[in-house]
């Protein structure tokens, strides 16, 4: 008995040392730049408004935690992350919904898909962002709307036309099976098309989650509530508390690559059939 | 009873254009019910275009074509076809058991009775043990067997096979030639088998029709007398030897090589999507 606790315990701190082994490249490189940043701006004697140090930003980071801890006080920073998140996942959901939605419909009849799909093309495009002051006047500055609206926008094209590639490319000879089952549209649908379209949809999903923190945060610099990244970023910086502006930089960062990890996630839960996740379970 | 009867079938593909192609001209057959006929001949030669008439996958431009005494749309509708191609095309999302079941599911079967049907079918291609597998962990051989399960779960009285085991390495092919046999004998279903291969075509059928291109059309329909249960010393057997040898020298003169290889730039295959 306690011989195979100890064998359970072995093979547990060998998987966690081959984990180790596996990310440690990574990790040093990520320690490297940080260090290596630290030592510049220390030996060049760069000033804090063009170059805080690391150690500054986290110190910078570690009050703002104090803070949002401590009762009866409030973390801009913290707030603005949570606002910025919602406005991106908003955005992100209704377009990205939106556009699965859209492709359903639209490959429903090819005609429809096949006349749309040039300016979902031109449309994918056009510098979205670009719209983000009429946004503002549209629904309002202060109001996330606004902001959801430009993400909405920004990720519905990329998932459109991905979803609709893969409701169409469809191997023939697997609709030919279809045609020889007499299948009905609908069993064709969701037998054979919808399962065909998921990859195309998830590496839709993937860009879109990045692109939609991105949406958001630039659709801030173009006006919105005091506590939202965006805004919090560029009065900082124009305040030259640059140390504060990169921990919402950082906040950004951290938030859309846990955005990315959970729609990989999500990825792996929903299709573990494919092929780039094979021999990894 | 006649299974398929096919009189005075043409087929012709982007008529009246500049590219026009008589992939088919005056083909007359019968087949029945229960024979293994296999259709063979040189890229162009029209076999899978004739196998995919009959399934209903295209429409000749004319003549008569009649399955189990209907049109082929009909016998298409009342799912008298079970499908097998050269890729073993199976759902990669699905499971083993759950690739064989999808018919059965479209057909609205029970599902006791689906589960039951796709066991069987399984143990047929002695797959049994493989069923919730899923299609990338089997070999290809073992994939079309899987292919060949599916094709058989709904019990079809026609199986169409174009060129089934073209993929598969000569060792492999060779098995599942056996297997096929072993299978068209416990069930009885009437076998249209496309090949290059003119080994299989005498190893494998009652008939064999050889087929020459531009424009298609069958050549000679040659008898196979040689007797069933076949097996690997079949192949030894001097009739055998000197079937292939007559098939081959129809194949000569019927003009265009047999090659293992697919052919490029033949209108009667399906483009690699749609």
């Amino acid at each position: 008995m306690a011989q195979a606790e100890a064998r359970a315990a072995a093979t547990l701190t060998a998987n966690l040392r081959r984990r180790l082994t596996y990310y440690s490249p990574t990790i040093a490189i990520a320690v490297g730049v940080i260090l290596l940043w630290e030592f510049i701006v220390l030996i060049f004697d760069i000033q804090q408004f063009l170059l805080p140090k690391p150690s500054a930003i986290f110190a910078e980071f570690m009050l703002q935690v104090d803070l949002w801890l401590a009762p009866g006080e409030r973390s801009i920073l913290f707030e603005s992350s949570g606002a910025t998140f919602w406005e991106a996942f908003g955005g992100f959901f209704i377009g990205c919904g939106g556009g699965i939605l859209v492709a359903l419909i639209t490959s429903r009849w090819t005609i429809v898909s096949e006349a749309t799909m040039p300016f979902a093309i031109a449309a994918n495009s056009v510098p979205i962002i670009a719209f983000a002051p009429i946004m503002n006047n549209w629904f309002g500055i202060t109001n996330p709307a606004s902001k959801m609206a430009i993400v909405a926008i920004i990720v519905f094209f990329p998932t459109m036309i991905n979803t609709v590639r893969g409701l169409t490319l469809v191997n023939a000879e697997q609709l030919e099976l279809m045609r020889s089952y007499a299948a009905a549209p609908a069993h064709i649908l969701f037998n054979l098309r919808i399962p065909n379209a998921l990859p195309y949809i998830f590496s839709a999903l993937r860009v879109a989650s990045a692109l939609s923190l991105i949406g958001a945060v630039v659709a801030e610099f173009f006006g919105g509530p005091r506590a939202t990244l965006g805004v919090y970023i560029t009065q900082e910086a124009s305040a030259f508390d640059f140390a504060k502006a990169w921990t919402a930089i950082m906040m950004a960062s951290i938030i859309g690559i846990a955005f990315y990890l959970v729609v990989l996630l999500a990825e792996r839960r929903l299709m573990p059939w494919h092929v780039s996740l094979r021999g990894e379970g | 009873m006649i299974a398929i009867s096919a009189q005075g079938v043409n087929k012709v593909f982007n008529p009246g254009s500049d590219e026009e192609v008589i992939a088919l001209q005056d083909i007359h057959l019968e087949i029945p019910a229960g024979e293994f006929i296999s259709l063979i001949g040189p890229s162009g030669c029209g076999k899978s275009t004739l196998m995919r008439l009959v399934g209903d996958l295209i429409q000749p431009t004319d003549g008569e074509l009649l399955v189990n005494g209907k049109a082929p749309d009909r016998a298409r509708l009342d799912r008298d076809y079970g499908m097998v191609f050269q890729a073993a095309t199976l759902y990669e999302w699905r499971s083993v058991t759950k690739n064989v079941q999808l018919p059965l599911e479209i057909m609205g079967y029970s599902k006791t009775e689906r589960q039951k049907r796709a066991q069987a079918m399984l143990d047929m291609v002695e797959l049994g043990a493989f069923a919730n597998h899923y299609p990338w962990q089997l070999s290809g051989g073992m994939q079309q067997r899987v292919s060949i399960a599916r094709a058989l779960a709904f019990d079809p009285s026609v199986l169409l096979m174009d060129e089934p085991f073209g993929a598969l390495d000569e060792f492999t092919r060779e098995r599942m030639n056996l297997e096929l046999l072993k299978i068209w004998q416990q069930t009885g279903k009437t076998i249209i088998f496309v090949t290059h291969s003119i080994s299989e075509a005498v190893f494998l059928s009652n008939r064999i029709v050889v087929m020459s291109p531009r424009p298609g059309r069958i050549t000679e329909i040659v008898g196979n007398t040689l007797p069933y249960p076949r097996d690997f010393n079949t192949r030894n057997d001097a009739a055998y030897h000197e079937l292939v040898a007559k098939v081959r020298d129809l194949l000569r003169d019927a003009g265009g090589s047999v090659s293992a290889g697919q052919s490029l730039g033949d209108p009667t295959r399906p483009h690699g999507v749609e």
